[in-house]
């Protein structure tokens, strides 16, 4: 029975819990990936099927991903209780940021002691206000993964972006790289990391979910496939668009986010530090320079080819010359 | 008597002058505070930040100073791709400047950094590489350039250690040398290849920011328009090296040789110019010039310089004097500095929270880095046979 | 609830109070209640004790103001009569018993031997060790003999308030008789430790009688506390935490964020380091009735590391900090710029400006090239 006054419920069980369970989603996807894997170099970006009336061009998928998972957040089911902050810190071993007064944990925003942060924006009348919930927004063409050269930042299982102490030297070029501001480094440190959410990708064997999803009160963040969680939140706003922002965040913006975002109706998502980006991939543009200059090794080649051929033919002439000086002097 | 004068010979003389003790300072001050910011993280000593992951280190130690360690290639290019034999006096001083130049930008990379541990795995991971980002194609160029530039180097070395008295370096060098001869055909190819693709790629680099990058800035010509930018700061470094050792040391003096380069830099600062007003034009960004923020001023000065440099440039008259033809020079080497530091610092814009002044320590680092350069320069121009001109004073210790 | 001279009778007169069957089953269930036990302990409770089965209690007290004991008297579920009564048998407490001297010696023996492997020993007070730890003897025998020697035969040991548990006030420096806790005198043996000063007796009680009914001790942390009240500190579970997470703080006693009842965390509160129930089970069944609740900071009785060691206005450590009560704004001001590093910089560049003007005068001085050496360059040349 859906009850819209009742503060925080879910209108409609996405699973019976607001977490899908394996199997559940396993299945829906199997139907959602018989769609996605048809023409996959221009596949549709996932979830796209389930937005009815197309209006925007499709973006290109460049990684296929099998059983995405992502986070749903409503910002309008959010009170700001910061449980997902202090689990998040739990789950994650990381130290409470005390950096600013030692009695609290108080980041001002994400960075290396915080993956998530719930953060408060305030109109100009005072008045209206939201939360916001900021993590990294696991994007489909991340633009971190293709700045970093070594593959330490990649899309793994599930398409979650995850950090691999193992390879990564620290060049920081993700942090150029990133539309959100998203990995933080450990600049304090001798030997620092790179720190950004990783959908708690230690805990989801076993139908786990991300600490943030399992603690929410209000169910504000939900875990869940990412087909199911774009079809959710189409949903809601479907069913009230008096209440939210018509437009999902995350669903084509970068070139899509496996983290979709709702907003409060009369809040752009640029008030909430959610950038306006286009549909193209944040990467698209350096990549397909990069890859037109560079594809198969062919121009270098060439370029190199010639190059060789005037070296020589210099180095010809400058031997020939010295010989007639050598003449001349003698 | 004038082919000896034409003798490519070591300079000579004491290597302990006030200068260079004053150098070695400031480069043992900057080694000290390396040292200290590995113990303390970049956090501490530097003034980057999540918003400014990169700063000074980068855009000057990295991308401005492989620019103007742009001299061997730009001279290659004269004198191998163009056939312009006339100025092999030229390269060899040339490629010591870049050698130099880019070991300290390697250097500076592995100090910048945050787990240089790990920076061995990056040329031998190969299965590991993600062939879409232009920072992989820079650091693997970058690698193989500097040890391709100590290749070329190596004929100076093994020249003087062929005449040495040491039985050792002498065979060495007897042995080396006609190998090295026929591989040079090779190693001063990959010489002109690998700086065309690393110095582009490090305009694309930026172009990954994405939105982030003021437009004024980003734009698809960026790779052709660094290339074009650190060949002109090339010369111009080269210039300047030139006429400044020549007065220092008293060498015979390439001004001749210098003023017909320039024919090939007013092109070349021409081409920079067109491309960059063409692009900004077609983009319909011009409108942002017009506002005379930051931005605008930065773009300005940079269109401005270059300007300058190619007004200068055309007063042939003028470009025998050593100290215009200088000046000419450094107007080049300004303009291309600040276009990228416009590029990698200026037009990332993480957001108006946040802001980045180098730190003390940091400038100071820069600053001995540098300092050690010259250092260096100074000893292998004195001990090893670099420079062309007229016979020393005094014979070498 | 008896009155005080009624327990002076001797056992004998307390063997003929008679208890209903009813009001029996009343008493135990809310002694189940009041501490913890389940429901279905009443019950069970209530038969083991009607087959004659009510455990035996030694009691010995040591170095102790007896504060816990008369905390126990305050309990009213069970009250003190009806423990001692109908729950336990109380066969040793040097205050409470009514014998006195070799006599009550005895009866400590003659109990001890008769309950072996099942009695529960109860500590009170500190122990001295110093100087063989004659500075605390009982019948000729020292505190430390005598716990040794209770707890031989022990089924349970429980060290009731911070005195037994750790040392207590007795222990504060500098330490004249070497006043240490009861585990740390029975190596290697389970003590269950209910500190507090006093401690709550609800805790003690929730102990005792869930050996009582089930023959069992609650979850122990590692100082041997039971979790039940100790396993979080007073600053999870306090009242007036929500002002601490806004920033509400009492500066001094009396003023008005005092009178408002405001977080006492500046007034030196050891609520964050202190493991404890008194928030939420107050003392004197009266609401409120616990050192916060009346308006003064907690001083950590329970811990150690803090009553009688640390100052008490003195603040404390906070363990586990979590987000404060306001929020960071979207775009938090990050930054700012040393005038330092600016002058440096500056100077840099400016040097390296005037450096290569300098050069370039003096380059310019030397003239534009005449002489012989331009002819040579102008020979040298290649056509």
């Amino acid at each position: 029975m859906s009850t819209p006054e009742t503060p925080g419920m879910p209108e409609s069980a996405v699973g019976s819990e607001n977490v899908v369970d394996r199997r559940g989603f396993l299945r829906g996807l199997a139907a959602a990936s018989a769609v996605a894997t048809v023409g996959d170099a221009v596949s549709p970006a996932f979830g796209q099927q389930a937005s009815g009336a197309g209006t925007a061009k499709p973006a290109v998928r460049r990684y296929p991903i099998d059983e995405p998972v992502g986070m749903l957040y409503d910002a309008t089911k959010c009170i700001g209780c910061k449980t997902c902050v202090v689990a998040c810190h739990e789950a994650n071993d990381l130290p409470p940021d005390t950096r600013r007064d030692p009695r609290y944990d108080a980041p001002l925003d994400l960075n290396d002691y915080t993956k998530n942060i719930i953060k408060l924006y305030r109109a100009e009348d005072g008045e209206t206000t939201s939360f916001i919930k900021a993590q990294c927004m696991h994007c489909v063409d991340p633009a971190c993964a293709a700045a970093c050269m070594i593959g330490a930042l990649q899309k793994r299982e599930h398409g979650i972006v995850t950090w691999d102490p193992n390879r990564c030297i620290g060049c920081r070029y993700c942090q150029v790289a990133c539309p959100y501001n998203v990995p933080k480094f450990e600049w304090d440190s001798a030997t620092p990391k790179i720190v950004k959410c990783e959908l708690c990708n230690h805990l989801l064997a076993d139908g786990g979910q991300p600490a943030c999803c399992r603690v929410c009160p209000t169910h504000a963040v939900i875990f869940g496939s990412g087909e199911e969680l774009l079809a959710e939140a189409k949903r809601r706003i479907a069913e009230h668009p008096d209440r939210y922002e018509p437009k999902v965040y995350g669903e084509h913006d970068g070139g899509g986010t496996q983290v979709l975002y709702l907003s409060k109706k009369g809040i752009p998502f640029e008030k909430l530090g959610l950038p306006a980006l286009s549909e193209e991939p944040v990467p698209e543009r350096a990549r397909t320079i990069q890859h037109s200059i560079y594809q198969g090794a062919i121009a270098p080649t060439v370029l190199y080819g010639l190059v060789l051929a005037g070296v020589w033919r210099s180095r010809r002439s400058g031997a020939k010359d010295s010989a007639l000086e050598q003449e001349d002097s003698e | 008597m004038s082919h000896r004068s034409r003798e490519i010979q070591p300079v000579g003389g004491p290597l302990w002058t006030r200068p260079f003790k004053i150098l070695l300072t400031l480069a043992g001050l900057g080694f000290v505070l390396i040292v200290w910011r590995f113990a303390v993280g970049l956090g501490p000593s530097t003034g980057l930040s999540d918003g400014y992951p990169w700063g000074l280190w980068i855009a000057f130690d990295v991308v401005t100073g492989t620019a103007l360690a742009c001299g061997g290639y730009a001279v290659a290019i004269l004198v191998y791709a163009f056939n312009q034999g006339r100025y092999h006096a030229l390269v060899r001083p040339a490629i010591l400047t870049s050698a130099l130049g880019y070991t300290l930008a390697g250097l500076a990379i592995a100090i910048d950094v945050g787990r240089p541990w790990l920076i061995y795995r990056v040329p031998i991971s190969v299965g590991k590489y993600n062939l879409n980002s232009a920072l992989l194609e820079v650091a693997l160029c970058v690698m193989a350039y500097v040890v391709v530039l100590w290749i070329e180097l190596m004929p100076a070395f093994l020249e003087k250690w062929k005449e040495s008295e040491r039985h050792g370096l002498r065979q060495f060098a007897e042995k080396t040398l006609p190998v090295l001869d026929k591989a040079l055909l090779f190693i001063i190819a990959l010489g002109v290849l690998l700086p065309t693709m690393h110095q582009s790629s490090l305009g694309t680099v930026m172009l990954l920011a994405g939105p982030r990058l003021h437009p004024l800035w980003s734009s698809a010509l960026v790779p052709l328009l660094f290339l074009i930018s650190c060949i002109a700061m090339g010369y111009a470094v080269v210039v300047m090296e030139s006429t400044l050792s020549s007065r220092v040391w008293g060498r015979k003096r390439e001004t001749a040789m210098l003023a017909t380069l320039s024919r090939a830099m007013i092109v070349v600062l021409s081409l920079f110019f067109l491309l960059r007003l063409v692009d900004v034009i077609w983009r319909g960004q011009l409108g942002l010039v017009l506002r005379f923020d930051v931005y605008a001023w930065a773009f300005l000065v940079e269109m401005g310089l270059t300007a300058v440099a190619i007004g200068m440039l055309l007063r042939k008259g003028r470009l025998h004097n050593a100290g215009y033809l200088f000046q000419a020079a450094m107007v080049i080497v300004l303009a291309g500095t600040v276009y990228r530091f416009s590029t990698y610092l200026l037009a990332f814009r993480p957001g108006s929270q946040w802001s980045y002044f180098p730190t003390v320590p940091e400038i100071l680092v820069t600053v001995g880095l540098v300092a050690s350069e010259v250092v260096v320069y100074i000893v292998l121009v004195k001990r090893f046979p670099i420079l062309a001109g007229r016979a020393p004073v005094r014979q070498p210790a | 609830m008896l009155p005080l001279h009624l327990l002076a009778e001797t056992p004998d007169d307390l063997l003929d109070h008679h208890v209903d069957r009813r009001d029996f089953l009343k008493i135990c269930t809310m002694a189940a209640a009041a501490v913890g036990l389940p429901a279905s302990a009443a019950a069970q409770m209530a038969d083991t004790l009607a087959h004659g089965g009510r455990p035996s209690v030694i009691w010995l007290s040591f170095q102790e103001c007896t504060g816990c004991t008369e905390s126990l008297l305050r309990t009213s579920h069970p009250g003190l009569a009806e423990l001692i009564l109908d729950l336990i048998s109380l066969d040793y407490h040097e205050a409470l018993m009514a014998p006195s001297g070799h006599l009550a010696e005895e009866a400590r023996r003659q109990a001890m031997e008769k309950h072996a492997g099942k009695y529960i020993l109860v500590t009170e007070g500190a122990i001295p060790t110093k100087d063989g730890g004659i500075y605390c003897k009982v019948g000729g025998q020292t505190a430390v003999e005598m716990t040794r020697e209770a707890a031989e035969k022990a089924g349970a040991i429980i060290a009731i308030g911070s005195c037994a548990s750790w040392g207590g006030i007795p222990s504060a420096d500098p330490n004249p008789t070497g006043a240490t806790g009861t585990p740390m005198v029975l190596e290697g043996k389970t003590v269950v430790t209910v500190p507090g000063c006093p401690a709550n007796p609800y805790n003690f009680l929730g102990v005792a009688l869930q050996f009582a009914t089930f023959g069992t001790l609650p979850e122990l942390d590692e100082k041997g506390r039971p979790l039940f009240a100790y396993g979080r500190t007073i600053h999870e579970h306090c009242p007036r935490r929500a002002h601490f997470d806004a920033g509400r703080f009492a500066e001094k006693f009396g003023d008005e964020g005092h009178r408002l009842g405001w977080c006492l965390y500046k007034l030196g509160c050891k609520g964050p380091e202190t493991y404890a129930n008194c928030s939420v089970q107050h003392f004197g069944e009266v609401v409120d009735a616990w050192p916060i609740g009346l308006g003064h900071p907690c001083f950590g009785c329970t811990e150690e590391k803090l009553a009688f060691r640390v100052p008490l206005h003195q603040t404390a450590v906070i363990e586990r900090p979590t987000p404060p009560d306001t929020y960071p704004p979207i775009h938090a001001d990050r930054g700012g710029v040393s005038p330092w590093a600016t002058g440096v910089g500056g100077a840099v560049v400016g040097a390296l400006a005037g450096a290569g003007y300098m050069a370039s005068r003096k380059l310019g001085e030397e003239g534009s090239e005449t002489g012989p050496e331009k002819d040579e360059e102008a020979r040298d040349v290649d056509p």
